[in-house]
């Protein structure tokens, strides 16, 4: 065997070889950089008070308490608005993929939706905020479950639909042939088939909707009592890192780092469980 | 002729290409028909008007009458869930439903005959595994997914899950050309012995197999039918210019 010889095609092969690693590292460093401060700064910080106790009076000047109604009001709202986006996202994604026939529609929708997508969470936060003060609400659970929902919506359904595109024709006219409808075959075949797609999608709506802070800001509130009622205001986990990270004193900081860290692990934790869930129903999938 | 399906000048396009012409055939009751001819020629395009499958596509446009037993499966008004649950079709790639081995027959029963009750449904499953010659080999295992089987089983599978939803016709595009020798003669002898039963129509490239299985022939040729006729007539005696060349192997 001869040794490659250095030709342009083999100069340019090992140039964006490394290129692509180099990209690679980068991010991957990234990412281990991030848990690495969240970890290192927060974890000395995470006291079982932290996490089983509403916080105290002086919280914010380095007294006692912990950030729990922060950390049930961000599974509320996470869970409350990954569910209210599913119930609309789904019918959508499978319309756009079985009655939507004509490209030029699927086309416009998918455009309008990706448009959604673009627009930052405060601008629906200010939007939610418009909506409540001609109302007259104030801040409550349930408008920062409808305005992270909204938030959260776009992203969901586009995500759906780039995996319910992938759906092998086969398999759609294989159940057609039996004189199945086009719901019947969304219902018993796309759902079963797309199914490992389908929670990867909704997961990564649910990530981007606890962790937004701005959406949360105006209509959510904040509190430092626990969520009790989707009429009251409601801490959320975002909003706990950024008011503690704010205040000048470095011990409530660190327990910033500690409610990030809290928030990290509670994202985690939903998508081991929903990456299993998925595998264990996707034993009759067709590879 | 006993007729069970019949095409009047039918015209298919796909937006502005023309894939059938003018076609006008009768396909007779039980047997085998055959359609065959080059690629291209509207073999599958036929076929697939006959289950109504041509409007999966949008751009598709049809004109004529396709009736099966007399009644026309495009007149205004007709379900077409109803028309391709009498007319069943066994694909070329044989597809499984993501489901388990049990499932893939049971589904097409559990659509049309909702209140069908747990033990007669196993006897079905079990009776139309055994049509299709599959049930020995899957007894022990009808809870496994149903890629755990051959591509040749699985192909027995999906007529077994067509047989299920009891169908009078059986269509059949290049049902074999996916397949391994053994496996294709298993689909070869299954649609012989299923022939006095049920109206057959095979779309086939392979003129040995369209010798092996044909009682009747259509022979088409760029969106045409050219020929058609009982097979013993149309292989020994064929009338037209093209068919003779066709059967010498000239294209």
């Amino acid at each position: 065997m001869q040794r490659p010889t250095l030709t342009r095609r083999n100069l340019g092969e090992m140039v964006m070889k490394r290129i692509m690693q180099g990209a690679l590292v980068l991010v991957m460093s990234t990412l281990g950089l991030i848990v690495w401060t969240i970890i290192s700064r927060g974890l000395p910080s995470l006291t079982w008070e932290m996490v089983s106790q509403t916080p105290k009076g002086g919280f914010y000047m380095g007294k006692g308490g912990g950030v729990l109604n922060a950390i049930l009001g961000s599974i509320y709202i996470g869970l409350g608005s990954t569910m209210l986006a599913l119930i609309v996202s789904l019918p959508i994604a499978l319309a756009l993929n079985t009655y939507v026939q004509q490209t030029r529609w699927q086309e416009r929708i998918r455009l309008m939706l990706d448009v959604l997508w673009g627009i930052p969470s405060i601008v629906y936060g200010a939007f939610g905020f418009t909506v409540m003060l001609t109302f007259g609400l104030r801040a409550s659970l349930l408008a920062g479950i409808v305005i992270v929902a909204l938030v959260i919506l776009p992203i969901m359904i586009r995500a759906m639909d780039e995996v319910l595109r992938r759906m092998p024709t086969d398999l759609t006219h294989a159940a057609l042939a039996l004189g199945t409808t086009r719901f019947e075959v969304a219902r018993h075949v796309v759902l079963r088939q797309m199914l490992p797609g389908l929670v990867t999608a909704i997961l990564l709506a649910f990530g981007r909707g606890i962790g937004d802070a701005a959406s949360v800001l105006f209509t959510a509130g904040y509190t430092d009592r626990m969520p009790t009622s989707l009429f009251s205001p409601t801490a959320t986990l975002p909003l706990a890192v950024l008011f503690q990270l704010s205040t000048p004193f470095e011990a409530v900081r660190e327990r910033g780092y500690a409610s990030a860290f809290i928030l990290t692990i509670l994202v985690l934790v939903v998508s081991i469980g929903a990456r299993w869930l998925s595998h264990a129903l996707s034993r009759y999938t067709i590879k | 002729m006993d007729a069970h399906i019949s095409v009047q000048n039918l015209h298919v396009w796909y937006g502005n290409l023309a894939a059938l012409t003018a076609i006008s055939v009768d396909i007779p009751r039980h047997g085998i028909t055959v359609i065959m001819g080059p690629s291209g020629c509207g073999k599958t395009t036929l076929l697939k008007s006959f289950n109504r499958f041509l409007e999966l596509n949008d751009t598709t446009r049809i004109s004529g009458t396709v009736a099966v037993d007399g009644h026309d499966v495009y007149a205004p008004g007709v379900d077409v869930t109803a028309v391709r649950k009498r007319v069943g079709l066994l694909a070329q790639r044989p597809t499984a439903l993501p489901m388990s081995i049990f499932e893939n027959v049971a589904y097409g029963m559990r659509i049309h005959q909702p209140h069908l009750d747990k033990s007669a449904l196993a006897i079905q499953v079990q009776h139309y595994l055994e049509v299709a010659g599959l049930w020995h080999e899957v007894a022990q295992r009808l809870d496994a997914p149903a890629t755990a089987l051959s591509i040749g089983q699985q192909q027995r599978l999906c007529l077994a899950r067509g047989l299920a939803v009891e169908p009078e016709i059986i269509l059949g595009d290049e049902p074999t050309s996916a397949l391994d020798p053994i496996s294709s003669r298993h689909i070869e002898q299954k649609l012989l012995e299923l022939k006095q039963r049920y109206t057959t129509v095979i779309v086939t490239h392979t003129l040995r197999q369209a010798k092996r299985l044909a009682d009747y022939v259509i022979f088409m040729y760029l969106g045409e039918i050219v020929e058609a006729g009982p097979a013993q007539q149309l292989f020994t005696n064929p009338q037209q210019e093209r068919t003779k060349e066709y059967l010498a192997g000239v294209f």
